[in-house]
């Protein structure tokens, strides 16, 4: 059997949206920018494509801005607020510890450049207090940028109070939510957010296809200068076909998103009630306030990158947090900003699933994963220090 | 190309020699939880100071537990002197390469060796040359 339960890294295209791509690369291969007629067909499709987009998250299609995806999105997104903020004097910027990379380390790059940078605690389930935002905002801060759910552990952050708060204090609100939209209800509304990030192959979407958010009002920074593709703000020929695919593969996640979440809940539980009976082991993040789909486990005693490999020899292909699959020598940084301690951290998986998945392919993991975790821990001398504790 | 030779994933699917050795002759640990691997090494010496077998238990990535088998092999049936000049580049070729970043496994699996090879010397009373067990094994990790 040939399990894919890594669909938080990347899911399988639609047939929906591959199908309103593929006219696009032979007939509909204009440029939006051309004036005639071909141009024109491919700049009505792109228009088509942004008030869908803007639809699904209760936007305006004037706010809607395409990119290359969620972590230009991202890098936009900031450097916009940063540049606004240094022109009124406003130096600060609040974030978490365990946003994406895509925010990190571009919160790393402005700190060199003179900015100050607040990122606020994570609890241990993987949730931040809206209150440490409040707190954390000073009469310098130019941006709150905190993500809808996080991408390891699949926790839902209370981003309609930080909206709020941020509403409240007059500072710009900006959030990733790579993995929460198609996933789960994302109305920018009611998050109250003035900026939104979100990527397509995270819903059955095509790679090389995104979104910004931009509210009315705030004018974006460049961060590719050209062309005046997407109203001056984003330079270069707009990738139609993977534009085009990202609005028909939304529409059908959120038509269907009551019916998926249900179907995906019911398979996690599955998952859940499977491997949490396992000795020493520990889901990682509050399973309520969660991704449908996200499922983060630590297993002590073994090493994620091993299990990942066993577990794909079987067909199962997951993910892991540990310092071996990150290509860095220490484990995932969302693991230890939620306190969980290094030598167990190692030892996560993660399993990410949606509605392509079975009931049947859930059961397979439930057999596969106990299997693996007590051969390698068969012969950890960690695990066998822990049983000798024991005694 | 994939991450790991044929070699590598051969020896960590079906690793050779895993298990202790009660009693064992000498036994050898490096590496640290914290960094994300330790090495046991157990080693049985006969009279003539041959390995006549050597069994470990690795907890670590799949390049670890790789390492751990390819150097197990390397050194079973060998007198003890020549365990001492396995190396971990000597593991590596073996194993048809390691990622640059996988290199510290190797690195473990010829301290874990040496290791071994110390606590069987420290055991017996046999003198050595104290340069050759010089410990680094985590030099590669910085994890406070």
């Amino acid at each position: 059997m040939r399990v894919y339960a890594d669909n938080a890294a990347t899911t399988k295209l639609s047939e929906k949206a591959l199908e309103t791509m593929l006219p696009l690369f032979t007939e509909g291969y204009g440029n939006p920018s051309s004036l005639h007629s071909v141009g024109q067909a491919a700049k009505t499709e792109l228009e088509k494509a942004r008030e869908k987009v803007a639809k699904a998250i209760n936007a305006s299609f004037k706010e809607i801005y395409f990119t290359s995806g969620g972590s230009e999105a991202d890098n936009q997104a900031i450097r916009t607020a940063a540049y606004q903020g240094s022109r009124k004097g406003k130096n600060h910027i609040i974030s978490s510890a365990f946003e994406h990379h895509a925010v990190l380390h571009t919160l790393n790059a402005l700190k060199k450049e003179g900015f100050e940078i607040t990122l606020v605690k994570v609890n241990e389930n993987g949730v931040i207090n809206p209150d440490d935002i409040r707190f954390a905002i000073t009469d310098k801060t130019c941006l709150v940028t905190i993500m809808t759910a996080n991408n390891e552990v699949g926790t839902i952050q209370p981003v309609e109070e930080i909206g709020k708060i941020c509403r409240e204090k007059g500072v710009l609100f900006h959030t990733d939510a790579v993995q929460a939209v198609g996933h789960i209800p994302v109305d920018v509304e009611k998050i109250g957010c003035d900026m939104l990030s979100s990527s397509a192959h995270k819903f059955h979407g095509p790679k090389g296809a995104g979104f910004l958010y931009v509210r009315k009002g705030i004018i974006l920074k460049n961060l590719i200068e050209g062309g005046a593709q997407e109203r001056g703000k984003r330079a270069g020929t707009e990738n139609l076909p993977a534009i085009v695919g990202m609005a028909a593969a939304l529409e059908e996640a959120v038509n269907n998103l009551e019916e998926n979440e249900k179907k995906v809940s019911s398979m996690k539980k599955i998952l859940i009630d499977g491997l949490s009976g396992i000795e020493k082991s520990r889901i990682n993040g509050d399973t309520e306030k969660s991704l449908p789909g996200t499922l983060n486990m630590c297993f002590e005693g073994i090493e994620g990158e091993s299990l990942l490999l066993l577990l794909d020899s079987k067909g199962i292909c997951a993910s892991s947090g540990s310092a071996c699959t990150s290509g860095s020598l220490e484990p995932s940084h969302v693991l230890l900003s939620m306190g969980v301690p290094v030598e167990i951290a190692h030892g996560s998986l993660r399993l990410s699933i949606n509605e392509y998945n079975t009931p049947e392919e859930m059961e397979y993991i439930v057999r596969c994963v106990p299997e693996v975790v007590s051969y390698l821990r068969s012969f950890s001398p960690v695990w066998d220090e822990i049983k000798k504790e024991e005694k | 190309m994939a991450l790991y030779s044929e070699k590598v994933m051969d020896h960590f699917i079906n690793p050779r020699n895993v298990g202790q050795i009660e009693n064992a002759d000498g036994v050898g640990e490096v590496g640290n939880a914290r960094c994300g691997d330790i090495m046991k090494i157990f080693l049985k010496i006969n009279k003539d100071g041959i390995i006549e077998d050597v069994k470990f238990n690795t907890f670590g990535c799949a390049s670890a537990i790789a390492s751990s088998s390819m150097a197990t092999e390397m050194i079973k049936g060998q007198p003890v002197s020549k365990a001492l000049e396995l190396t971990n580049k000597a593991v590596v070729e073996a194993l048809d390469g390691l990622p640059a970043i996988k290199i510290h496994c190797s690195v473990l699996a010829e301290e874990a060796v040496k290791a071994a090879v110390k606590d069987y010397y420290d055991k017996n009373s046999i003198e050595y040359d104290k340069e050759l067990f010089k410990e680094n094994s985590c030099e590669h990790c910085n994890i406070e």
